[in-house]
């Protein structure tokens, strides 16, 4: 593996922000969730759950409510009043409209997905016609007292249930006036000081109104004659989110103290058709308020305060089991929010609205292996670039000369030029930035910094040529299909040669630099790519993707390695392929061709070719007692992938020069340590 | 009396009660529970024993009321028997011999001709659950082999099984698994939980298992204190069950109430939970009950709850969780320190009981008088605790005198001792704390001894340690100018050759105190504090020293460690040597217990009987009780068993008919007379009744059937008598009470018997008559006489 020098970063304080709201759209599989910055992000669970599709928040945009209508049209709608769409394939905010009843505090599709029903803060509910454009005011309903804080729709589409302030409602939607008003009851623990507010609702096929309030209830109401059927008091706090599975056997329901509890509807005795809903088990996998669940047919979903998505498979309805019925908890986004210089040192850390640029600390000591070295220069937080505006950074980048930091929001794209003078550094914004650099999804600078490539949301790459001071716009390659799908991931190789880009979906595309011409498209597969990377010298595309297969692609030769070819064939490490997080990063060692250095949140490896590949009998992650070995049995040992699992989480690694490594980690103890803290619970024994 | 037959080994009491659950009768006025042999039967509204049913030849382990007849009662025990009785009379009915050792019982409403019990095949380890089918027969001993098997690995206690849904199904738990036999369809389901080494799965196994009366649904307990209701549990896939949580240890048992609104739980916290709904907000507890809670029980009828605890109480409650009577037994201590002692006073055997506890048990009555708390601290239940433990005991001056030795010992250096000197106290009936000694010496203390002579005005105490010191302790005035008081001084401390001392033991007459140093034993002078002489022997060191009595009291004897038996003359300083085996004993009872004999006492009887064959003689005074390593106590009886029965099961079929005790009349009507008589006299002192149970006078007038009784015009003064409180200077009290019994006895019994009773006395007087009447007062003496002439008046004229 070699021994590296590694600077241990921890200083990039980097907090996501807390869930809001999660939408599971049955049809592809994928879920939307959106976080209190109003970011919305699309995972793929069929393809081991990799966050596909990212949309940049936006300050005043905090979304309320987020439904997936028409099949696969994802809306949400939030305290600004609008009601926004999104186009999945450009990436972008397709239209916003205002639904003029104030702040929007929940909104559901008609179970036909054609229609859009949204409660407002003046108490109205109003239901939208979904066109194949746009969506279209209908009517309004009668028009309640409070708040309307949650919505659900009678699976046949004639009644709806709305949950308010101290009171649920049913609407005939034929008509549009309140047939009940089941009045909920205010006490919590005896005290009956505090309003009892109505955080979900739930209308199942056979007349079951399901609520949960802020007094730690759900209850179950029968909507003929708007009574209380049973209580169940689950929690000393809030109960704010619920979720029912499409068969109607089974829910969920998340609470403020970060607990999730599954109800079930179990017979009372096997010989009878008599069925009870049952609470069983209850999931304490979050710290906060679980502000939002969902339920797949095969799994139970949370996310509230604490950032985590949390996806908990039901074991009974795992059909084999194999890793889909491990728990998941996704924290850290799966892009790069960090990018280096690694001439000068300098690391540019990404936030929502602002960037940071460190200089690393440097050492004069030496040591032998696993010391912890003295820094004689600590690290060096140079400059913080504030954004204009309130919309979030989408992407950033530094030059590898580090003289230029480009980054976009979803409006605008900014360049710099940084020039250092001894220890001060001065920065000057490149003016005049052309019109269609108006919104990038990533951004990259060529290895000599001369040339900067930009992946547009329309699909469009551009090539930009950077001099001292100025820029020249030198070729766009345009989509070559109709189909407009945004570019995400982008790789240059280091000679300047190549660029491989990758979209959402479809395959790579390489394109020449040297003629501007598109070079090839690397073979599709079925699972969205991760990170690219190509060799020095070699010119080999190595591809991750979110299955965790690594393929490297020969470009000159536009055919698959032999490597590559090897490992397809005997497969890859059972481990391996269980690792939980996708690989984000691959980087090449300048003085060794055969290695690929990559990693994902949880481990750094590098793949030495060389060696001989492992079968699954073989221990894959080396136990460190090994070192301690002969030599020979080392030799005997050894296989091709040598992983470290020494930092975690791992937001980003990168080879500085040919002996130093920087390792950027976040613990999790640091993020929780800057939310807000939780529900104080009593624990035993303390 | 009795005609001379051989002496037969009798369990007396306290056997666990708490072994198994308690069963209600179907109109939950009886609680039933297993008592190693036997089986009591106890009125659940006045808690007193109604029957005992005695049969088995082995311990009973499982109880259940016979479904088809809600007053027959089945009963299974090691000895292989199922036996059915008749719970109102007391009457076995029937006994199927099934021929394994049977371990739990069970039976169900709809299969009336056969019932469920577990049983162990080959390996020691390995259980079945069978049904039995009884045959219908008239014949009282019925054969009973048909067998089926149910279930296999399953575990042995009772609490691990339990029948649902009327009988659709079982379920069995043992270590990880749930196994769940469906009686229709014939399948077994298994349920595992994952018993992996890591910190949140480790005590993941089950404890006991409870079964929903009406709906399909198991509640399973686990190691870990939590609680599990599983559902769905006819598909092995789709099953499901939630957590409820609220027990920190291990949950010992749990019942569901008769609708199944509500489940009960306990465990080592001693707390009864209520889960209503069976949701984990809607709880109500029961706190504070006194320990361990083993086995939670509910009645049929759904109107009383009870509880076993690990103290052997069984504790009956209200369905409003009150609790409304408690049956207390014999309670078990892990390590008995204080040896068995009986309380002059009372004539109760003395004991540790529960920690920091030293109990008062009623060997007749087989029940708990009282418990003393010693230590006065809270007890932390936690293994890792070393507790404060009592380690001495002894009483003084005919139980004026308590006093109590207790120590903790965390490593070897650091040693906490106390000595507490407690003083009878008439009005409260009970101990009072005189005197605190911390540190009464510098290393454990291995005898105590009070000198009972009648003559010695001053109590003395001494104390032997280990320190290599002994300490005489006397009762000074501590009076100052708020209040008189009295309190205990140490008065004298010995030693010899810096030997530990390990016994001590005073002289009948109080003149000489022996006290042993190792293998020496020294003789000291108790006027002076004087060394009179010492005896070596090598022959080990010495445990224990006794000094004769009556004829014997020039004899000291000694018992080494080696198992020798030393006696010295003290006239002539001579010295016998007897090892246990060699000389002659004058009894030998072999294989008197299956287990291990720990503690044995000599309780003096209230009524001398009357062996004359050589063999028995030493049981003519006091009786005999030993304790067993399962704290089960043993006596030696000569009675042969149908006339131990009867007399109580005659006495009983009499409470019985009572809803109330009989003592609550008397009681009530002489609580009335004395509230009358303090309120017409302000300034004389309170004075409280005696302990009417503990009165034998009262007890025997009560028990006696009316036929046989003297006049009533005549026993109205010895029954007054007997309720009046002595005066405290009469210090010879116990004699002429024991003259009373006598008279009282032998007025009861027969006339042929009569002469009997006499020739005994007579005989017992020439023996030792000589030796009491030296020591006693002229006062007494007189007294003595007149009593005498008093009572045999009337028994000639009989």
């Amino acid at each position: 593996m070699g021994e590296f020098r590694v600077h241990r970063v921890r200083f990039f304080n980097y907090v996501p922000s807390g869930i809001r709201c999660v939408a599971y759209n049955n049809q592809s599989n994928r879920l939307a969730v959106s976080r209190t910055d109003g970011t919305v992000e699309i995972y793929n669970l069929s393809a081991n759950y990799f966050q596909e599709k990212f949309f940049p928040g936006h300050e005043s945009r905090t979304t309320e409510a987020l439904c997936w209508a028409k099949g696969q049209r994802l809306f949400s709608a939030g305290l600004n009043g609008e009601i926004i769409e999104y186009d999945l394939q450009a990436l972008n905010i397709k239209y916003s409209m205002d639904a003029f009843g104030g702040p929007i505090w929940s909104m559901t599709a008609s179970p036909s997905g054609s229609q859009l029903l949204i409660g407002c803060e003046d108490g109205s509910v109003k239901l939208f016609q979904i066109t194949s454009d746009k969506i279209q005011f209908e009517r309004n309903f009668d028009r309640q007292k409070s708040r309307i804080l949650s919505l659900s729709w009678h699976p046949s589409g004639t009644h709806i249930a709305a949950g308010s302030i101290d009171y649920i409602s049913v609407f005939d939607v034929k008509s549009g006036s309140a047939t009940h008003k089941m009045i909920v009851d205010r006490r919590y623990m005896g005290v009956s000081k505090r309003k009892c507010i109505i955080w979900g609702v739930t209308f199942l096929s056979d007349g079951t109104v399901i609520s949960v309030d802020s007094a730690g209830k759900v209850q179950f109401w029968d909507s003929a004659t708007g009574t209380l059927v049973k209580s169940h008091l689950i929690a000393n706090a809030d109960v704010q989110s619920i979720a029912v599975s499409d068969q109607e056997d089974s829910f969920v329901v998340g609470t403020a103290e970060g607990t999730v509890f599954h109800f079930q509807l179990v017979s009372v005795t096997s010989n009878s058709n008599e069925k009870q809903w049952v609470r069983t088990k209850p999931f304490q996998h979050h710290t906060h308020d679980v502000r939002a669940v969902a339920h797949s047919p095969t799994a139970l979903i949370s996310g509230g305060t604490d950032t985590h998505l949390v996806i908990r498979p039901l074991m009974e309805k795992v059909e084999v089991k194999n890793y889909d019925a491990a728990l998941r908890k996704i924290t850290f986004p799966h892009r790069r929010l960090i990018s280096c210089s690694k001439k000068r040192h300098l690391l540019l850390f990404q936030f929502a609205h602002h960037l940071e640029l460190w200089r690393l600390g440097s050492t004069v000591a030496t040591g032998k292996n696993g010391d912890i070295l003295p820094l004689s220069k600590n690290a060096d937080h140079l400059l913080q670039l504030k954004t204009k505006g309130p919309e979030n950074i989408i992407c950033s980048s530094i030059s590898p000369c580090g003289s230029w930091i480009a980054c976009s929001t979803a409006s605008r794209f900014f360049l710099y030029r940084l020039s250092y003078e001894r220890d001060s550094i001065s920065l000057q914004r490149v003016p005049k930035m052309p019109a269609f650099l108006r919104s990038a999804l990533q951004i990259l600078f060529s290895e000599d910094s001369t040339k900067l490539f930009v992946a547009s949301n329309q699909g469009s790459l551009h090539i930009i040529q950077l001099s001292e001071g100025c820029f020249k716009h030198l070729h766009t390659f345009q989509p070559q299909s109709e189909t407009v799908e945004a570019m995400c991931l982008l790789a240059v190789s280091p000679d300047g040669n190549w660029l491989a880009a990758s979209g959402t979906s479809a395959g790579v595309r390489i394109y020449g630099l040297k003629e501007l011409k598109p070079h090839c498209t690397v073979p599709a597969y079925n699972f969205p790519v991760t990170a690219l990377g190509i060799a020095p010298n070699t010119n080999n595309l190595v591809i991750a993707h979110s299955d965790q297969q690594v393929f490297e692609y020969s470009i000159p030769d536009k055919q698959y390695t032999e490597w590559s070819r090897a490992i397809q064939k005997q497969g890859f490490h059972h481990l391996w392929l269980q690792r939980d997080t996708p690989i984000t990063h691959i980087s090449f060692h300048p003085k060794r061709p055969m290695h690929i250095l990559l990693h994902d949140a949880y481990m750094f490896c590098i793949i030495d070719k060389s060696l001989p590949l492992p079968n699954d009998k073989t221990l894959l992650y080396n136990p460190l007692s090994l070192t301690n070995e002969s030599d020979v049995i080392r030799r005997r040992t050894a296989h091709a992938f040598k992983i470290s699992k020494k930092y975690k989480p791992l937001l980003f690694m990168e080879l500085l020069d040919e002996r130093t490594l920087v390792a950027v980690e976040r613990p999790l103890d640091d993020i929780i340590a800057q939310l807000p803290p939780p529900i104080k619970k009593k624990k035993f024994g303390t | 009396m009795v005609e001379e037959e051989s002496l037969r080994v009798v369990r007396c009491g306290g056997s666990e009660l708490n072994f198994r659950r308690a069963v209600f009768s179907a109109d939950s006025k009886y609680i039933f529970c297993v008592s190693g042999d036997f089986v009591k039967v106890y009125s659940t509204a006045t808690e007193e024993c109604v029957h005992i049913l005695h049969g088995h030849s082995d311990l009973v382990t499982g109880l259940q009321l016979n479904p088809s007849n809600h007053l027959q009662l089945y009963s299974c025990s090691f000895d292989g028997t199922i036996k059915l009785w008749d719970y109102i009379d007391g009457i076995l009915i029937k006994t199927f011999t099934v021929g394994h050792k049977l371990h739990a019982l069970f039976t169900l409403a709809h299969t009336k001709d056969s019932v469920f019990v577990t049983i162990n095949k080959e390996k020691p380890d390995i259980f079945q659950l069978v049904s039995v089918k009884l045959p219908k027969s008239s014949s009282q001993e019925i054969e009973a082999k048909e067998t089926a098997f149910v279930l296999d690995y399953i575990n042995q206690s009772p609490k691990c099984i339990a029948f649902g849904n009327e009988g659709e199904y079982v379920a069995a738990v043992r270590d990880f698994y749930l196994s769940v036999y469906f009686f229709k369809k014939k399948t077994t389901s298994r349920f595992t939980l994952s018993s992996s080494r890591n910190r949140k799965h480790a005590k993941n196994n089950f404890t006991c298992v409870a079964c929903h009366p009406k709906e399909d649904c198991i509640a399973s307990g686990h190691k870990d204190g939590k609680i599990r209701l599983w559902r769905n549990f006819d598909d092995d896939k789709k099953y499901t069950y939630t957590c409820l949580h609220w027990h920190h240890d291990m949950v010992m048992d749990l019942a569901f109430s008769v609708t199944g609104t509500s489940l009960l739980s306990g465990g080592r916290e001693s707390v009864l939970v209520e889960w209503r709904d069976a949701t984990e907000k809607n709880k109500e507890f029961l706190p504070r009950l006194g320990a361990t809670i083993e086995h939670i029980s509910v009645s049929p009828a759904g109107d009383l709850f009870c509880t076993s605890h690990s103290d052997n109480k069984i504790i009956v409650i209200h369905r409003n969780l009150e609790a409304s009577a408690v049956i207390q037994g014999l309670v078990k201590d892990k390590n008995i320190f204080t040896g068995l002692i009986i309380d002059p006073r009372t004539r109760a055997l003395v004991l540790n009981g529960k920690p920091g506890h030293l109990q008062f048990y009623s060997l007749q009555s087989d029940k708990q008088l009282y418990n003393l708390d010693i230590v006065q601290q809270e007890y932390i239940s936690d293994n890792d605790l070393i507790q404060i433990e009592l380690r001495k005991a002894a009483f003084g001056c005919q139980g004026h005198w308590l006093a109590t030795v207790e120590q903790r010992q965390e490593k070897e250096t650091e040693l906490e001792l106390q000595m507490k000197l407690w003083a009878y106290n008439k009005k409260t009936q009970g101990f009072v704390l005189n005197t605190k000694v911390s540190m009464p010496h510098e290393d454990h203390i291995t005898a105590l001894c009070f000198c009972n002579a009648e003559k010695f005005e001053n109590p003395t105490l001494v104390t032997a340690s280990k320190d290599g010191h002994f300490k005489v302790w006397i009762l000074t005035d501590d009076s100052d100018i708020y209040k008189k008081a009295v309190g205990w001084t140490c008065d004298f401390v010995g030693s010899y050759h810096k030997y530990q001392a390990t016994n001590c033991c005073f002289s009948e007459d109080g003149s000489l105190l022996a006290v042993s140093f190792e293998e020496i034993v020294t003789i000291w002078d108790s006027e002076t504090w004087e060394l009179k002489c010492t005896f070596c022997q090598r022959a080990g060191k010495i445990r224990y020293l006794c000094f004769g009595r009556w004829t014997c009291s020039k004899y000291l004897l000694g018992a080494t460690e080696n198992d020798i038996l030393c006696c010295w003359n003290l006239l002539s300083c001579a010295l016998f040597v007897f090892k246990p085996s060699e000389p002659r004993p004058l009894y030998i009872q072999k294989k008197i217990s299956r287990e291990e004999v720990h503690w044995g006492v000599f309780v003096p009887r209230d009524v001398p009987e009357s062996f004359t064959s050589e063999a028995y003689q030493w049981l003519n005074r006091s009786q005999f009780y030993f304790l067993t390593k399962s704290q089960s106590l043993l006596t030696f009886s000569a009675k042969s068993p149908e006339e131990k029965l009867t007399p109580t099961s005659k006495q009983l079929l009499a409470e019985e008919s009572l809803p109330t005790t009989p003592f609550y009349f008397i009681l009530g009507r002489h609580r009335q007379q004395q509230d009358e008589k303090l309120n017409d006299a302000l300034g004389n002192e309170l004075v409280q009744l005696p302990l009417t149970e503990n009165i034998p006078a009262i007890s025997e007038l009560l028990h006696t059937p009316a036929h046989v009784l003297p006049s009533a015009s005549f026993l109205c003064s010895m029954f007054i008598n007997s309720l009046l409180l002595s005066k405290e200077t009469k210090s010879a009290e116990e004699i002429p009470d024991d003259v009373d019994m006598e008279e009282e006895k032998g007025s009861d019994d027969t006339d042929e018997e009569n002469d009997f009773t006499e020739k005994a006395q007579d005989t017992n007087d020439i023996d030792l008559g000589e030796d009491i009447i030296h020591q006693l007062s002229k006062s007494e003496e007189k007294e003595l006489r007149k009593l005498r002439k008093v009572d045999y008046s009337w028994v000639t004229t009989l």
